[in-house]
């Protein structure tokens, strides 16, 4: 990072930031947009293809039902208005990964439009107002060949893997979103974060963000404080993770803060966003930007969803996260505050599972919200992609319960776990960590005491503040084996 | 024997084969050897799929496939996608592509036991009215060596015309079928707009495009139009409706009490002496037959040739984008040093003849930010005006009629640099593909130029037979299914 720690807030402190979302999902439908060929992930490449997908000369392409009502019951979802009449356009460019150099997608006449998406940040609700939603065919994958970082400069040659060209892709798409102030990377993220469960418990999408199934472009302006006119926006391409979109956001914040003050003008551009650095750098500019020729796609009729399968699409839906989330906090006797951060932490689904496999609501949330999350972010990867599962965090939350386990050990097993040594027992096994016994405690106390003799004086005069070191020292002489509640108890015993 | 097979109707051949007088493989193979003996003058056929066409006629003649027209041998505009047989559109940008599919078409020809003797010669993507956009030189018009067999199908209607098959498959966009029909004395029709699958006819103007039969008579047509037509589920804009009755009618040829409107608009000015004549006469004989005969004023129609050529070249714009090297057919350029990007330009530059990048621009810049409404946009309206005077006539008549095109077959060479006068060719055509109705084009007697003129039928959507009522009427009265024997120079 150029930028100096701080400065985002000192950026917002004298601007007020304009954010802006679209988000790309693949659908789960079991066959593409408009052929019959398997969506599944993972495949050989350009085993999933026939002449439609494939952009053969003479092929056509039918729409696929499912897909329109897995988009319309996103629509529903996000509150939208569901066209009574639309049309696919093509947007014309020329690109190798595109078999037909247009791809079909909707322009002036999306599938969904005016909806929302209330999300909580810092206590503060948040309306994200959704602008449209709509349906289009992803393109194929350029894999680039001889490079040395498998981007297309340097590359010697390329290849094609056409097995995602026309997978049904939904994009959706925000109005500005204003108000956010300080809060502008937390609201991003809160929102991608609240989009991506909504999505999951509709059953549309795997939404996995990692894999693609989930990708997340953010724009984002800076005006001055009290200003109305809206400021110069960059958009930065394929931010795919949640902890990516706060950073994007922050990251933008203050390249664009620091142009701001030093007098220079925001150049309207496309920007790509660096997972290593957390930094943006400039794609392409607005000036040169495709003019893409849409028109209606003439090989497809117009689509017309019928009044009586949006009104049943409807009565499907699942209850909204927030309705769901709050049973959840109710049964557990979680505080909505608490709520708010597994959610925005993106924690919530593990620490339910956690709960699941055994373990208490208490340190589910603190094992997740108070150590997981933090070492995800030393780590530098999402939370969920962790190398713990929920059984593991049970299991040493179990065997902190039973006080075989202290809180120190317990952290020192999930960290091995997380290396990759193993599992909870074996870890525990190989390094011999169990807690220090009665007889092994009052050795060390008594030694603690008597390596520091002044204070153990001010214990036996009462002092109780006088203890802390004395377990310090204790914990050290155990290698962290000891059960601090007992340790404390012995000192004061034994001090008297 | 062989020269008198390939003059028989198809109706006349599938009868003689499953009276088993003549073997399929018999029939077919008369046909190659007259394509063999003539192709070189007329340059009909592109390829020849000997193979095929006698694996086929073998199937007929072992019983595994009949019909009304088994066994009857066909020239396919190479327009159309064949497994296994190379397709190029009349396109270098093709040249070697074997596709790895069957249109519907051909699958459904194939199982009525028609017999495809190879992919003919056609306008390059089917943009041009004489087939000299062609990439493989232009096929010639069996009435006048030096004279076009029309366009783009001219490889189909010189193949029909010239007895190198009975049935041919055209396409036609804004008159393809219709006008190389006119011009070579054959029977041409353009069915309703999505009454025939799409799947597997290469794109020129999704809107616009549609396969249909060519023929010597009007029966013939229509039973190769029965084969053909009929709902797709890999066509999205394939109608869902029962195939109109096209063989009745052309059997039954009954006009009396039917209206017929002649289109006021498609007369005078630029319309050859020798056509106006034999339409006025043929117009005359649907009176004496007992037709309701009216004027109608289609007053947009005047507008139709200027909105087509915005809307059919914007789709093709963006049908031919796919023409890019990465996937199939011509690469150019590619060195290793070159871009994928610097690939693609040098290859269209090298695979795209003038006439094909003529149109791409053109589209593109009709569908350019800013320019859009006043082109593209505009040209859709005029299309809907167009379709109100259609559907305005249709509420007093049964059926329009006029000149196929204002000219008989003009010279090779004649209209090559001058697109404007090309373009002319299609002026009564073109209507009923921005309609998406069906028309026919049927002869109706020579010019006093010796060449055939053509009689177009226009009909509203799904009304399909209607067309072949007033072509089986005006050919019974005119005597015009023996108008061919005349071709007699090859
Ligand atoms: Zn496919």
């Amino acid at each position: 990072m150029t930028t100096t720690l701080g400065a985002y807030d000192d950026v917002l402190d004298r601007y007020a930031p304009v954010l802006g979302l679209e988000t790309h999902v693949e659908l789960g439908t079991a066959t593409k947009l408009f052929c019959g060929c398997s969506t599944a992930f993972g495949a050989p490449p350009n085993t999933q293809v026939c002449p439609t997908c494939l952009g053969l000369p003479g092929s056509l392409p039918v729409t696929n039902e499912a897909a329109i009502e897995f988009t319309v019951k996103i629509g529903l979802a996000l509150h939208c208005e569901i066209a009574t009449w639309c049309r696919f356009a093509r947007k014309n460019y020329f690109y190798p990964d595109m078999p037909k150099d247009y791809q079909v997608s909707q322009y002036d006449e999306p599938l969904c439009t005016d909806g929302y998406l209330d999300v909580v940040v810092g206590g503060e609700a948040f309306r994200v107002e959704i602008e449209r939603v709509h349906l289009e065919e992803d393109t194929g994958k350029s894999l680039h060949v001889g490079g040395a970082t498998g981007r297309i400069h340097g590359a010697t040659h390329s290849l094609v893997d056409y097995n995602r060209a026309g997978i049904p892709l939904v994009e959706i798409v925000t109005r500005p979103v204003q108000g956010t102030g300080h809060k502008a990377a937390e609201v991003a993220r809160a929102y991608v974060t609240e989009l991506r469960d909504v999505l999951r418990d509709l059953g549309v999408s795997d939404v996995r963000m990692e894999q693609g199934s989930l990708r997340c472009d953010v724009n984002l302006s800076l005006m001055p404080a009290g200003a109305t006119q809206l400021g110069t926006r960059t958009e930065t391409k394929n931010v795919n993770s949640l902890r990516s979109v706060e950073r994007a956001v922050r990251h933008e914040v203050e390249r664009q803060g620091a142009r701001l003050d030093a007098g220079e003008r925001v150049v309207q551009e496309t920007r790509h966003f660096h997972e290593d650095s957390g930094t943006t750098s400039p794609g392409r500019s607005k000036e040169e930007a495709q003019d893409y020729r849409y028109f209606p796609e003439p090989d497809l009729v117009p689509l017309a969803p019928a009044r009586e399968l949006v009104e049943g699409l409807r009565a499907t839906l699942p209850e909204p996260p927030s309705v769901r989330r709050a049973a959840f906090a109710e049964v557990n006797g979680f505080t909505a505050i608490d709520l708010e951060q597994m959610v925005n932490a993106g924690v919530l689904d593990l620490v339910g599972e956690t709960i699941a496999a055994g373990a208490s609501p208490t340190k589910s949330k603190g094992w997740w919200l108070g150590y997981l999350v933090g070492r995800a972010n030393e780590l530098d990867v999402e939370v969920s992609e962790l190398a713990i599962t929920v059984a593991q965090v049970a299991r040493i939350s179990e065997l902190e319960d039973s006080g075989e386990l202290t809180n120190k050990l317990a952290r020192q097993v999930a960290d091995a776990v997380i290396a990759g040594e193993g599992d909870v027992d074996a870890v525990i096994e190989s390094h011999g960590w169990k807690v220090a016994g009665e007889d092994e405690l009052i050795v060390a106390v008594d030694a603690a005491l008597a390596a520091q003799p002044d204070i153990a004086a001010k214990i036996r005069d009462g002092n109780q503040g006088a203890v802390g070191p004395i377990v310090g020292a204790v914990m050290k002489a155990t290698g962290g084996a000891a059960d601090a509640t007992r340790a404390r108890e012995l000192i004061l015993e034994r001090a008297s | 024997m062989t020269p008198e097979l390939t003059r028989l109707t198809a109706v006349e051949t599938a009868a003689k084969i499953a009276a088993r007088e003549v073997t399929a493989v018999e029939v077919a193979q008369a046909h190659l050897d007259r394509i063999a003996e003539v192709n070189g003058t007329l340059n009909a056929f592109l390829h020849i799929d000997t193979d095929g066409a006698l694996t086929q006629a073998k199937r007929v003649d072992a019983g595994e496939v009949e019909g009304p027209l088994a066994g009857v041998p066909l020239a396919l505009k190479d327009v159309i996608v064949t497994r296994n047989v190379p397709t190029t559109a009349g396109s270098k940008i093709l040249e070697g592509w074997i596709p790895p599919y069957d249109a519907t078409i051909v699958e459904r020809m194939r199982d009525a036991g028609i017999v495809v003797l190879g992919k003919t010669n056609m306008d390059e993507f089917a943009m041009g009215s004489s087939t000299e956009h062609s990439a493989y030189g232009a096929a010639h018009n069996p009435w006048d060596l030096e004279r076009t067999p029309g366009g783009s199908g001219g490889g189909s209607s010189a193949a029909v015309a010239g007895f190198l098959a009975p049935l041919g498959i055209g396409t036609d966009t804004g008159g393809s079928i219709r006008q190389p029909a006119a011009v070579t004395g054959t029977v041409g029709t353009k069915p309703t707009y999505g009454g025939v699958s799409r799947y597997g006819l290469i794109a020129f103007s999704s809107s616009l495009d549609q396969a249909g039969p060519c023929a010597r008579t009007v029966l013939d047509a229509a039973l190769l139009h029965a084969v053909i037509a009929g709902h797709d589920p890999r066509d999205s804009t394939s109608i869902d409706a029962d195939v109109p009755p096209v063989v009745d009618a052309a059997r039954d040829g009954d006009v009396s009490g039917m209206r017929v409107g002649v289109v006021k608009e498609f007369a005078g000015e630029g319309y050859q002496d020798g056509v106006t004549v034999r339409f006025e006469e043929a117009v005359a004989t649907l009176a004496g037959l007992g037709a309701d005969v009216v004027e109608v004023s289609c007053p947009h129609f005047d507008y139709a040739l200027a909105a087509y050529y915005l809307i059919a070249p914007s789709e093709a714009s963006s049908n031919l984008a796919r023409y890019d090297a990465m996937r199939y057919g011509l690469r150019v350029g590619d060195d290793g040093d070159a871009s994928a990007e610097e690939v693609m330009a040098a290859t269209r530059a090298a695979g795209f003849g003038a006439e094909v990048k003529r149109r791409i621009m053109l589209g593109t810049y009709a569908l350019s930010a800013g320019y859009y409404d006043a082109y593209y946009g505009q040209a859709q309206k005029v299309r809907t005006l167009i379709t109100r005077d259609f559907e305005n006539a249709f509420t007093t008549v049964d059926v329009l009629v006029s000149p196929t095109t204002p000219t008989t077959a003009f010279k090779l060479g004649e209209r090559v640099d001058d697109p404007l006068a090309m373009y002319l060719a299609d002026l009564c055509t073109i209507p009923s593909n921005l309609y998406g109705g069906p028309a026919m084009s049927v002869p109706c007697g020579l010019s006093d130029d010796g060449l055939p003129v053509g009689f177009q039928v226009m009909a509203p959507v799904l009304a399909d037979d209607r067309l072949y009522r007033v072509g089986a009427a005006l050919e019974r009265a005119t005597g015009s299914d023996r108008l061919l024997e005349q071709v007699t120079n090859l």
